[in-house]
């Protein structure tokens, strides 16, 4: 392979992990600030408390974002299922509720098929990171709650979501 | 496949606006502009003249019935009714037709029609339907006597006898249709179940929610619709009479989703989509034993089932191949077959009452238009919907039209098309979002 294609092809990767980077950071303008100003578990013994759910940022951190017809956790969420699945293990009387949903495209009922898919997604990696099957409830809503309105693959990628919401702290 | 207005000829254009002026005009108490839209020419539309009824006696009607009929026909596809702009005499009946006139307007039918008023409110409506080149009489018949408040079913019942007169096809002007709304924003946002006429007219609330309500399906005999609510949190699946307005709640696992209802063609099982299992699979609930009898069995999305008209198979959406795509099973469960091959997805199937013209949600890219595949002729697809969020495609009970979900802008509207996707028209039913529709069976009252 010579220089030119090399660097040609650097760049290509780049420009992929830029425009990547950019889809993903984009839906959750607020945490990026916050990941930097507090990381760890106040709490003595290491354990979580039902105070970190306002304070800690990363579990304030309650929104997983999918990719286009995709149920796969994607990497930059992964640290989130850990202090979630954490906190399950730390409050075993804690329980979430998952909550799935899509974006517009597609018919209702196959949307509430694919907004169960990645709730059940999230809740398996929930549990493979230490969470227990009855802490944990999925709900779909598919597509009957957009969080915007707009037909545009920006608007899309804010609904294709689960929402972590504790029903029990 | 869906042709641009270009096609329009000038004289039948100017004609259709005027038309929809005066429609403009008489139905704005009403709130229910109409808007009809000649997409792939009429060429093959019958060309027919219905004459304003004349009234005898009695008070003047609110309702005018050569529009409701003259409205009907054009949405259907099948026929160009006269504007009543161009419509130069008003014979009463019969022998007062000069023919000549309506052989000059290249007029192949014409109707005429008497209303007459029977006391205690109520009318008696009486029509005639004449072939203009035999100069032959193919109807004539008085309507039962009705309330003046009836006028529009009878003007209905009537448009349905004299397109069964002309095609040989029973007409399904006189059925009802349900949908959904979804009225505010977020948390104030309100849900409704309606019923209104075919044409969007007398729209009456069944069921309101706070939470989504989606697939409504009329049970065969027209006098219940089952619907998914999210009322209680989770989706349910209720039942509930029209008439009455009793309800009952008919599936309510507590883990996963309860949705997709569709009733069996006798009215005596409701096949369903459940997740309780950890994915969607089908059941055929029998309505009398409340048993459930399971379907599919995949790792995948099954959901959407919809009864062959024969009550022997079922179809469904089933992503098990990668994307959703349309598949058939034996109404009591087994192996099923994919019967959708073209595009790269296909959802949410209408069966037509003879079985062979299957209506889906075909996806390609981001563009979702409604396809018709006639089984009949291989498997060939037609789009009958320009896209690009359409969706829920339901065929009237003869199967000449659909209606059809439609995206315009932010907002859910309705659209009905006739089969051959040459006419479409915009129903206009409600200020908020309008989704789900569902065509009704033919009305026994």
């Amino acid at each position: 392979m010579n220089k030119t294609v090399r660097i040609a092809l650097v760049a290509l990767l780049c420009v992929g992990a830029a425009a990547c980077q950019k889809k993903q950071v984009k839906p959750q303008p607020p945490m990026a600030e916050e990941q930097t100003t507090q990381t760890q578990a106040p709490t003595s013994d290491g354990k979580y408390g039902p105070q970190d759910l306002d304070t800690d940022a990363c579990l304030r951190q309650r929104v997983v974002y999918f990719d286009f017809d995709k149920t796969e956790i994607k990497p930059e969420f992964q640290q989130i299922m850990a202090c979630h699945a954490k906190y399950l293990q730390d409050r075993p009387m804690s329980h979430i509720r998952l909550e799935g949903n899509t974006d517009e495209r597609g018919t209702r009922e196959y949307n509430l098929g694919l907004g169960e898919r990645r709730g059940n997604a999230v809740s398996s990696a929930l549990q493979a990171a230490g969470g227990s099957a009855s802490q944990l409830e999925v709900i779909s809503y598919g597509k009957e709650k957009p969080v915007c309105r707009e037909h545009n693959e920006d608007c899309w990628g804010k609904n294709r979501r689960v929402e972590i919401v504790y029903t029990a702290q | 496949m869906i042709k641009p207005m270009r096609k329009l000829t000038s004289r039948f254009a100017v004609v259709l606006v005027a038309l929809m002026a005066l429609f403009a005009g008489q139905v704005s108490a009403q709130s229910q502009p109409l808007n009809v839209q000649i997409v792939g020419g009429t060429k093959t539309a019958i060309p027919i003249t219905i004459v304003p009824f004349a009234q005898q006696g009695g008070a003047s009607m609110a309702t005018d019935i050569g529009d409701v009929i003259r409205s009907d026909f054009n949405r259907s596809g099948k026929f160009r009714s006269l504007a009543k702009s161009d419509i130069v005499e008003a014979p009463a009946q019969g022998s007062d037709i000069k023919f000549a006139t309506w052989r000059l307007l290249k007029q192949d039918y014409i109707t005429v029609g008497r209303i007459k008023d029977a006391g205690n409110g109520m009318v008696q409506v009486e029509y005639e339907l004449w072939d203009v080149n035999k100069q032959q009489s193919l109807l004539s018949q008085a309507m039962p006597p009705a309330p003046a408040g009836d006028l529009r079913n009878v003007a209905h019942q009537i448009a349905d006898i004299i397109y069964q007169k002309i095609t040989g096809v029973r007409g399904a002007f006189w059925t009802r249709i349900a949908y959904i709304t979804a009225v505010g924003l977020g948390n104030n946002t309100t849900y409704s179940l309606l019923v209104a006429d075919s044409d969007g007219f007398n729209p009456q609330v069944v069921a309101r929610s706070k939470e989504s309500l989606l697939s409504p399906a009329w049970s065969p005999d027209g006098n219940k619709i089952a619907y998914v609510s999210f009322e209680s949190g989770n989706s349910n699946i209720y039942v509930q009479d029209i008439t009455t307005g009793s309800r009952q709640l008919i599936e309510s696992h507590r883990k996963g989703i309860n949705g997709a209802p569709s009733w069996s063609p006798d009215g005596s099982k409701l096949a369903v989509a459940l997740s309780f299992v950890g994915n969607l699979e089908l059941y055929s609930l029998n309505m009398a034993t409340r048993e459930e009898t399971r379907l599919t069995n995949s790792l995948s999305i099954d959901t959407q089932p919809v009864w062959a008209p024969d009550g022997q198979t079922i179809y469904f959406t089933s992503d098990r191949s990668g994307r959703p795509q349309i598949y058939q099973v034996s109404a009591s469960g087994g192996a099923a077959q994919r019967i959708s091959f073209q595009g790269q997805n296909n959802q949410n199937v209408s069966v037509g009452y003879d079985g062979k013209q299957i209506a889906m949600v075909q996806g390609n890219g981001n563009v979702y238009r409604i396809a018709i595949m006639d089984q009949s002729l291989g498997g060939q697809v037609r789009f009958v919907s320009p896209g690009p969020y359409d969706e829920s495609p339901s065929f009237a009970p003869n199967a000449s039209m659909l209606l059809y979900a439609a995206t315009e802008g932010s907002r859910g509207v309705l659209y009905s098309v006739s089969a051959d996707g040459n006419v479409r028209q915009r129903l206009v039913l409600s200020d908020g979002d309008v989704r789900e529709p569902a065509w009704g069976p033919y009305r026994q009252h």
